[in-house]
């Protein structure tokens, strides 16, 4: 007998999921008039009915946080809004599994991932930001800055709550107030928000959240009484944001996607490389913006680690995302599916091998098994394009040099990976890459204290550590 | 082929060998195994765990202290882990100090326990620090009372101070001298090599030398058989097969108390080495104190609650 392991699945008993939401505007949840479903992409169960935001109601959660910002959030004193941000930060803490099962249920991530890196991972976002509260003026941006004002915020549906945590917690820190919209597909967890929010007895309109889909954003992007954009998700659509800010006064910040290489070198420690190339490209089935989705890999290894590799994905457990064994779980959505169905058969067409483990999938919800493709090429489109999926591209080089040219040669520079046993050779190659984060043995490593974006059309501006700080504020005078 | 064809057994071979095997990102693998130990094991898989790790004990008393009467026991024990429930397997081996390998196998043969070998520490256990003489001396010694299996110590010293060659003749001679009759077992005291990069040369030189199995610890220097170090292990014999196509057994030994800590073991093997190596002949758990607890796991699998210690046998 081989050593099976039973379905372990975390208990849905700690959620309560209402039928139908609203928004939450001004300290109130108000009800929508248009509604959307929400779905589990594992199972495409319905979980509930989602508000449309129109113009009507991003008007409303407009006003609302501009009242607060006069009234209320503007006369606090650093510590005072430190302290709301400190009692969220716990009450996330203490609802964490509430949180991690409504994310994998909403999202299709693991659980194994919602409750150890998400969760908490936002959670400490809220402390460190809460920290800098009353600490700004020695935050290096001069005498002079200020909050913006009203910040609109539009989040991504890879990482739901965590990219909450990293938009909301900074703009509370600095004195803004907020209207926030959260993804189409994934909207359950800001709902939940907002009840800590309450909890957290937060005054009335200093977060609003109005759920919708592009359209709804598009309002929020070109509303007047916005004074910051901050966006995350693809660059298609923050080219568009950038395009309707020009000649306003509005400030933005835009976290894009990416094409990130993982250099890997023939003096790498290598069981460790094959890991860190597994968690650079199947962490969250590949939707992050920041996966390492180009293996680089030094030709003269290239055959023994990919035979290393595929060994190691073959013990990937792909399925329900709430077993606490599952690596792998579903892609979000039914679109998203599509797109990476769509450049696989690019690759395919453009003569790259493809290779996936022997993997049973389950027969209804979104599910691709974790891929590679070997002999890609910089021509082939899945060299190129964000796929944004559990697809790993596979391109060799023959010296450190070629390596680095064709790290480089994307229109992205979000993040990438250098591996090498060697001390002087990663350093080299750090100074080399044109990417924002860059990490040298070890992959997807994510920390508050740490300013995070993008080269390129990756991005503008920094989210996270003291720099990111900054973003959400005028008047900076030096950093 | 003497040593699988991969050296030629001189010093300078067996040093290009060790020198060309990738380093051991130590971050990278404490974050493996810690991954490795969310692994959720319950239900049925739990139970084919409890029964598989009981069958994979090396039931240990390395003892001053020890006596003929506690040998004994020891080896009833091991037959029969559970005198109430017979359908619990019986351990992987007797453990004991080389004087008490001939009290153990004749216990044994006498108890209806001749499926269960005897394994002798050897080469001046735990410590190493004695002559080749003295060693060989020892190992036969062990081998004409009827062990079947051999745990010997490496000189860490030599190891530590690259004399490589000296670690690796060591072997090959005490290897010699258990020939077809019994099992080599080589140790490491992985606590006092210390660093991971030298728990994986370890690992090949003991490998190339003719190990059959290797083994973290001692159990008298911590720490021990911890996760990221049985980790190393797992992937060098994973390795091995690749290039030499023989399969070498792991034994960690030290450290490991408990079901969970036993289940954990069970999850690395699974996921690393692969399912050939889960069977006793392949992997096995130097322990004593873990064998109540998994008796005491195994009841309440069956029961639905924990039974007082009292029925469960001291040993």
């Amino acid at each position: 007998m081989t050593f099976e392991y039973a379905p372990a699945p975390e208990s849905r008993a700690s959620v309560t999921i209402k039928p139908k939401y609203g928004y939450y505007i001004g300290g109130k949840f108000v009800a929508g008039e248009k509604h959307f479903p929400t779905i589990n992409p594992a199972t495409e169960e319905v979980l509930s009915s989602i508000s449309l935001g129109g113009k009507k109601d991003v008007d409303a959660a407009v006003k609302a946080a501009k009242k607060a910002l006069d009234l209320h959030w503007s006369k606090l004193s650093g510590r005072e809004r430190g302290k709301y941000l400190f009692r969220i930060a716990r009450i996330l803490q203490e609802r964490a599994r509430e949180f991690a099962v409504l994310e994998s249920l909403d999202n299709g991530k693991p659980i194994r991932e919602s409750r150890d890196v998400d969760v908490p991972l936002a959670a400490a976002h809220f402390f460190y930001h809460a920290g800098w509260a009353d600490k700004l003026e020695f935050a290096g941006v001069g005498t002079k800055a200020k909050p913006h004002g009203v910040v609109g915020q539009i989040i991504p549906w890879n990482f739901p709550l965590l990219m909450l945590a990293w938009k909301v917690a900074p703009a509370l820190a600095t004195g803004n107030t907020v209207v926030l919209k959260p993804a189409e597909t994934t909207p359950l967890t800001a709902l939940l928000f907002a009840e800590v929010c309450e909890q957290a007895g937060l005054p009335a309109g200093v977060v609003n959240i109005v759920t919708g889909d592009g359209s709804t954003g598009a309002l929020i992007v070109n509303h007047p009484g916005i004074n910051k954009i901050a966006f995350t998700g693809s660059t298609e659509v923050g080219k568009i944001i950038a395009e309707s800010v020009a000649g306003t006064s509005k400030s933005v910040t835009l976290e894009l996607g990416g094409k990130a290489a993982n250099l890997v070198f023939e003096d790498a420690a290598i069981d460790e490389s094959v890991e860190g190339i597994v968690n650079g490209i199947f962490f969250n089935q590949g939707h992050v913006c920041c996966a390492g989705s180009r293996l680089i890999i030094q030709e003269s290894i290239s055959d023994e680690f990919i035979k290393k590799l595929q060994k190691r994905m073959e013990k990937i457990r792909v399925g329900d995302p709430l077993d606490k064994n599952t690596d792998l779980g579903a892609i979000n959505s039914r679109a998203q599916l599509e797109k990476i169905k769509e450049l696989s058969l690019a690759g395919d067409a453009e003569g790259a091998e493809r290779w996936s483990p022997q993997c049973s999938l389950p027969d209804k919800g979104f599910w691709f098994a974790p891929t590679i493709f070997t002999g890609v090429t910089q021509s082939h489109r899945i060299a190129r394009e964000e796929i944004f999926g559990p697809v790993l591209s596979v391109l060799t080089f023959r010296t450190p040099q070629e390596g680095i040219d064709k790290a480089n040669n994307t229109p992205f520079g979000l993040s990438a990976g250098v591996w090498s046993e060697k001390g002087s050779k990663t350093l080299w190659a750090a100074q080399k890459l044109k990417a924002g984060v860059i990490w040298t043995n070890t992959f997807n490593k994510f920390d508050p204290t740490s300013p995070f974006g993008g080269y390129k059309e990756s991005g503008w501006g920094r989210e996270g550590g003291r720099h990111g700080l900054t973003a959400y504020l005028k008047g900076v005078t030096h950093e | 082929m003497k040593y699988y064809g991969l050296i030629d057994g001189s010093d300078s071979s067996l040093k290009e060998f060790l020198n060309k095997l990738p380093g051991v990102d130590a971050v990278g693998a404490d974050a493996r195994a810690a991954m490795l130990a969310t692994r959720s094991i319950k239900t049925t898989s739990k139970r084919w765990a409890i029964d598989t790790a009981i069958s994979m004990v090396d039931l240990t008393t390395l003892e001053g202290a020890d006596t003929v009467g506690k040998v004994q026991a020891l080896c009833a024990k091991a037959v029969r882990p559970d005198p109430t429930d017979l359908s619990v397997p019986s351990v992987g081996a007797v453990c004991v100090y080389n004087d008490m390998v001939g009290v153990a196998r004749k216990h044994l043969d006498s108890i209806g326990g001749a499926h269960v070998p005897v394994a002798a520490v050897s080469t001046a256990f735990p410590s190493g620090r004695a002559s080749m003489k003295v060693k060989i001396q020892d190992t036969q010694d062990a081998i004409d009372a009827g062990a079947g299996e051999i745990d010997m110590v490496i000189d860490r010293g030599a190891f530590l101070s690259g004399n490589y060659i000296e670690v690796f003749n060591e072997i090959v001679a005490i290897k010699e001298i258990c020939g077809e009759k019994a099992h080599l077992k080589v140790i490491f005291e992985t606590g006092e090599l210390v660093t991971y990069d030298n728990v994986r040369k370890a690992s090949y030189l003991a490998m190339l030398a003719g190990a059959d199995f290797i083994k973290t610890s001692t159990g008298k220097v911590a720490p021990a058989a911890t996760p990221p170090v049985v980790l190393v292990m797992l992937e060098a014999v994973r390795d091995f097969y690749e290039m030499a196509g023989v399969r070498i057994g792991v034994k960690p030994a030290g450290g490991i108390r408990n079901t969970k800590d036993a289940i954990k073991q069970l999850v690395l093997v699974n996921e690393t080495a692969g399912p050939e190596w889960l069977t006793p002949s392949l992997f096995r758990i130097g322990a004593s104190a873990l064998l109540n607890d998994l008796l005491m796991q195994r009841m309440k699998m069956d029961d639905g609650y924990y039974a007082s210690p009292q029925y469960v046998t001291i040993d």
